[in-house]
């Protein structure tokens, strides 16, 4: 839709990028454009004119640019990924993750990565991929800096995250040895392709399994369980559910009772898929 | 950017997205669905890939090539841009024959989508439709062919093409605001209330009326204090005098406040953060229950039933039944339900649903000279998004203080309705506006209003208690209705009083109650939606049978069979209904017996299968099947009176044209009509236009609702075709008698200006009925529903368009898959939650499984040929059906409407245990 604003500035450089009073980053655009801007908003800078190379792999591992929008990630990183092997087994769910998501492919054409992460919501899809494959995001700060934050620590409660104003998310980088990792991918939603209403993602490390809670959460859950120890997610579980009334994310896509019993099912799925072969 | 070939030069605003910047440089193809990237009605190429153009930065495209519906023939892919400019695309030509539209507003966008995406298209997921089921699109995308070409004279009962179909799937045909922008538009915006019941205790506009831009801001001390509904009706009556255009109370959060009126729609936004406010808040109650008992706070104290129709405002309830009939010998329903074999009492509920009509309300005013030479006042001219074009006429003239001469009422193609159109919402506002500033003044709803703003279902909770004998004969069935019908009585008593009548009708049982009310709330107001009543009702009755069944053993089909009314039955709701419904035929029977047969065997080889995987790799372990049925029964036009008036002319081109005053929204009256007038006058179906909708050249028409479209002013329309044909076979006997083309020959040079016209009153009315099948698996472990067969069985009469028919059934079922399953407007101390379609759910394609449809074969004495109305109808037998299903797979019978996964989990009480 319309907004209503004043400014538009297409960053270029570095120095682009540092926001004058009442201007916010534009990303892809697919959630700014949907909906009223807030009060107070007057201007965007368009990050996508930075012309940040959408992702690259190389000995170290993967990087994705902020500015990758999700359709690039799928056909690209996640071409990559694999069932059976190689060294880019863990993008094998790459394109579930996009897919989790209840924009079509058109808008995926448009939508950021970046931007699917600073919205911090709970059915937000990249959390729970880069999450699951322990990737840290590369935040360019207003001073010119820049720091890294695990993506996994991104989301500080249900639609904020841990950026201050002004602070961009550069690029996400993912290890070379994640990449080799075994993944799993689960989620349910009240419709088939509606909203997620509960998502495990999860990762093979070593004798461990990372399993990441999104969207049944407010947060990312990240539970280590060993391999096979379905007692032991069990009680990681348990341990979520001790933490209150606000433990298990609540909105119209679905009770939290209903969230909890679904996510306790998929993470049983997932740990199992990802046991011994 | 180049749009369809065409360069535009003009440089986007900052925030712009290109949806709007494409539609300010005329390509009007590009529809408004949401504004929010959910519905893909504003689809287009941008640079060859489809993107939902509302969430497209304007600023990005500035070098792009864009391609829209109207351009897809010529510049789309494969496409060639030296032919005719109005060429199709294979994919628009696919959507024609397919009849893969209604009321086609999705259509631009569904095309541009599908020509867009290398195959396998798939799900379609980011393309919305409300009115087809999906059925016929699947069908566009598999190429085949539904529709046929008929010979001249034999278009009735043929599945001819729509006539407006190669401008709607080419994004050509003119919606409400499709035409081009009038010089010096103004726009409105309108503050809505932030309370749900408070009293304006000051309000200041002056700061408002000072702003950029802005000609005029409204509040309730500058408007006519004329109480009225923004119901329509043909008798104004039947809905409470209860509404101001701005009153000084509010009574639901989102009602208008202020109006302010500027040359773009953000200047009127800015105006309104001036607008300055003081508000006394009042108790507010949101559960209708409550309402209506002492003590509750008061939402129209002073109503009363002989001045403003509201039955009883110490109570909050605007209309009220309370009957009880026992045919002679029989004791009453306590009696009866006493000494019954089995009895059942529950409680059923239904949710608030949005119509979800893809083209929002809208409307657009303006000042001209007036059509009769010499006419010294302007006449005021309404563009509008409406079912009922004449009825709201009529009521602006009320409201406005005008002669009904001095007032025009124009419906383009309407983008769908469900009932949501049958209301005065946004005229009253823009035609005020007009007159004040003397400029043409535009109110285009946003997505979210229609959430917030205008009415939705009548969420409704229904009490059952039925008795039967040993043999599952009925012995007594009773009801006792609250209806919530919000802070406006709207529909109230309509709704209330239709929803409870077909229902219990439709059962023979000596003893019968009726207990039913209609309670104002601080919610948002509830109106007329598709069914008027009977679905939420019928949900729960339907229900109860099923369980009576159940516990005397007899199969749910049969036991329907024992207890239906028959021809000759008298109509008793909680007494006997006199009037003047028939049974101009009579199909339910075999509506009966064919949905038993279909879901006892096969699925017919010409049906694709639901788009899961196949059974036997899934159906195991925690999922549970079961079938369900349900029926309905509806009058085929809504009681006291449906005026409308057809005439037939031959054109100067030969043709002729059909003038009536019904509107077309998708339920493809045009199409009858044309058939019909083809029919009588022995022509092609392409030599008949239909001009409707439109108060200053069509004859008054009631309007577009309770299904008489077909039946109503289709009986007009064959009567004046027969009539003109006669007059011309008497003109042109001497030359040409027994020619069946005869017609054909002379027309054009000869008989140009003759017509002929004919009325209908609506009246006898006649009964039709609709039962639905499913099979189902329910997951006990996640509370997921796989609908494994879906039969619907429509006793329609004599079917006037097959295809045409086959999708209002489709779109009808899909659309109360919705509702049954997944659809509801959530809503927290009177604030609606959900407010955009992407927190709503309403179906999308992979939500909607391939129902086969079935006629009865019956002719009905009353309707043109022997047909009856089938537009409503189909909605209501399926949320019943699918709980009935429900409950024979689990044995838990869901009583709660939407049946959605969490809900279902909780009700079958399942565990996660693995």
């Amino acid at each position: 839709m319309d907004l209503d604003i004043d400014t538009v500035r297409t960053a270029r450089t570095r120095a682009d990028c540092v926001l004058r009073p009442g201007e916010v980053f534009l990303g892809g655009g697919t959630f700014l454009y949907s909906e009223p801007v807030p009060a107070g908003v007057t201007g965007l800078v368009d990050l996508t004119g930075m012309g940040w190379e959408p992702w690259s792999v190389d000995g170290s591992g993967l990087r994705v640019a902020g500015t990758c929008t999700l359709e690039e990630l799928v056909s690209g990183p996640g071409a990559l990924g694999t069932d059976t092997g190689g060294p880019y087994r863990a993008l094998g769910i790459v394109g579930q993750c996009v897919a989790a998501l209840t924009l079509s492919a058109k808008v995926a054409r448009t939508a950021t990565v970046g931007g699917n992460l600073a919205l911090g919501l709970p059915a937000g899809s990249m959390v729970g991929l880069f999450a699951a494959l322990s990737a840290r995001a590369v935040v360019w700060t207003p001073d010119g800096g820049s720091r890294e934050v695990a993506v996994s620590d991104l989301v500080t409660r249900a639609g904020v995250v841990e950026l201050a104003r002004g602070e961009v998310i550069r690029e996400i980088r993912v290890t070379a040895t994640v990449l080799r990792q075994r993944t799993a991918f689960r989620r349910v939603s009240l419709t088939t392709a509606g909203r997620t209403a509960a998502m495990v993602t999860g990762c093979r490390a070593g004798d461990g399994v990372a399993l990441v809670l999104t969207a049944s959460v407010p947060v990312p859950h990240v539970l280590l369980v060993r391999a096979n120890d379905h007692d032991g997610l069990d009680r990681r579980l348990g341990w979520i559910t001790g933490l209150g009334d606000g433990a298990w994310y609540e909105d119209t896509h679905g009770s939290r009772e209903w969230r909890a019993a679904m996510t306790r099912r998929l993470a049983h799925e997932a740990l199992d898929e990802l046991g011994d072969v | 950017m180049r749009i369809d070939g065409t360069e535009a030069t003009a440089e986007p605003r900052p925030g712009q997205c290109l949806r709007t910047y494409l539609r300010e440089q005329g390509a009007t193809a590009v529809k408004k669905g949401c504004d929010a990237g959910d519905c893909g009605a504003c689809t287009v190429l941008l640079d060859g890939a489809p993107v939902q153009s509302c969430l497209v930065p304007a600023h990005r495209a500035a070098d792009a090539e864009v391609v829209t519906a109207a351009g897809l023939g010529r510049f789309g892919p494969g496409g060639d841009p030296d032919a005719d400019p109005e060429a199709l695309h294979p994919v628009q030509r696919a959507f024609v024959e397919a009849a893969a539209f209604q009321c086609g507003f999705c259509t631009a966008g569904l095309v541009c989508t599908v020509a867009g995406t290398p195959p396998p298209v798939g799900e379609l997921k980011g393309n919305l439709c409300r009115c087809t089921g999906y059925r016929s699109i699947r069908d566009a995308l598999a190429g085949r062919v539904n529709t046929e070409v008929a010979e001249p004279g034999q278009a009735f009962g043929r599945a001819v093409v729509a006539p407006a179909a190669a401008r709607v799937v080419s994004g050509r045909e003119a919606y409400t605001l499709d035409e081009p922008a009038p010089p010096g538009l103004l726009h409105v915006a309108v503050l809505g209330s932030p309370h749900p019941h408070a009293r304006i205790i000051r309000i200041d506009a002056t700061a408002a009326r000072r702003a950029p831009g802005v000609h005029l801001v409204l509040t309730h001390h500058d408007v006519p204090d004329t109480l009225y509904s923004t119901a329509r009706h043909e008798n104004r009556l039947d809905d409470p005098d209860d509404t101001r255009m701005l009153d000084p109370v509010l009574r639901f959060v989102g009602q208008r406040v202020a109006v302010a009126v500027a040359e773009t729609p953000r200047q009127a936004r800015a105006a309104l953060a001036l607008v300055d406010v003081e508000y006394e808040t009042l108790p507010a109650v949101f559960d209708p229950e409550a309402a209506r008992q002492p003590g509750a706070p008061l939402i129209h104290p002073g109503r009363t039933p002989d001045e403003h129709r509201v039955a009883d405002a110490s109570r909050n309830v605007v209309a009220q039944l309370h009957e009880e009939y026992a045919e002679p010998g029989h004791g009453g329903v306590d009696a009866a339900l006493a000494a019954s074999a089995a009895t059942v009492e529950g409680t059923w509920t239904t949710d608030r649903v949005n119509h979800v009509a893809l083209e929002t309300h809208g409307a657009r005013a303006w000042l001209s000279p007036g059509p009769s030479a010499g006419a010294e006042q302007p006449v005021l001219h309404v563009r509008t998004s409406t079912q009922v074009p004449f009825l709201v006429r009529d009521e602006l003239a009320r409201l406005l203080d005008l002669p009904e001469e001095r007032v025009r009422v124009v419906a383009g193609r309407v983008g769908g309705g469900f009932g949501g159109k049958q209301e005065l919402l946004v005229e009253d506002v823009v035609a005020l506006a007009a007159l004040r500033t003397g400029r043409p003044v535009q109110w285009e709803l946003s997505r979210e209003q229609q959430f917030t703003m205008v009415p939705c279902r009548h969420p409704m909770r229904i009490g059952v208690r039925a008795g039967a004998d040993a043999d599952g004969h009925l012995t007594a069935l009773a009801i006792d209705v609250l209806a919530d019908t919000g802070a406006y009585g709207n529909h109230a008593p309509g709704v209330l009083f239709h929803g409870v009548h077909e229902s219990m009708a439709v059962y023979r049982a000596p003893n019968k109650r009726v207990d039913a009310e209609s309670v104002y709330t601080n919610n948002v107001p509830s109106g007329a939606f598709r069914g008027y009543g009977l679905g939420q009702v019928q949900f729960a009755i339907e229900g109860a049978i099923d369980e009576l069944a159940a516990r005397l053993g007899i199969d749910p089909v049969e036991m329907r069979r024992r207890n239906v009314i028959r021809p000759g039955d008298p109509f008793v709701v909680g007494r006997p209904v006199d009037g003047d419904l028939e049974y101009g035929s009579y199909g339910l029977d075999q509506c009966l017996d064919l949905v038993e047969e279909a879901l006892a065997r096969e699925p017919s080889p010409v049906e694709p299968p639901p788009a899961v995987e196949p059974v036997e790799t899934w159906l195991h372990g925690e999922w549970s099947v079961g079938t369900g049925v349900a029926l309905a029964m509806i009058a085929t036009i809504p009681p006291r009176g449906h005026f409308t008036h057809a005439r037939v002319t031959v054109g100067a081109d030969g043709d002729f044209v059909v003038d009536v005053g019904t509107a077309e929204f998708g339920n493809g009256t045009t199409t009858v009509h044309a058939q019909i007038a083809a029919t009588e006058l022995g022509v092609p179906v392409d030599r008949v236009r239909v001009r409707s909708s439109d108060t200053a050249t069509a004859g008054y028409d009631t309007g577009a609702f309770g299904s008489a479209g077909s039946v109503v002013a289709g009986l007009a329309v064959q009567r004046a075709a027969q009539s003109l044909k006669t007059t011309l076979d008497s003109l042109s006997a001497g030359h040409l008698s027994g020619r069946t083309d005869a017609i054909a020959q002379i027309a054009s040079t000869q008989l140009a200006g003759v017509w002929a016209e004919a009325t209908h009153d609506g009246s006898p009315r006649s009964v039709a009925f609709n039962v639905h099948g499913f099979r189902v698996a329910v997951h006990r472990g996640t509370g997921e529903v796989r609908i494994l067969r879906s039969v619907h069985a429509a006793d329609a009469g004599v079917v006037i368009n097959p295809e045409q028919l086959r999708g209002q059934i489709d779109g009808g079922v899909g659309q109360a898959l919705g509702s049954a399953m997944t659809e509801r407007m959530v809503v927290r101390d009177g604030v609606v939650v959900t407010r955009t379609l992407r927190h709503y759910r309403m179906p999308q394609l992979s939500d909607v499984p391939v129902t086969e449809v079935l006629f009865a074969d019956t002719v009905d004495r009353l309707g043109p040929r022997g047909a009856k109305s089938m537009s409503e109808a189909p909605y209501n037998p399926v949320a019943p059906a699918l709980a009935n299903a429900i409950a024979d797979a689990t044995g838990v019978r869901p009583r709660d409407l939407p049946i959605q996964r969490d809900r279902l989990w909780e009700l079958l009480g399942a565990t996660s245990d693995r």
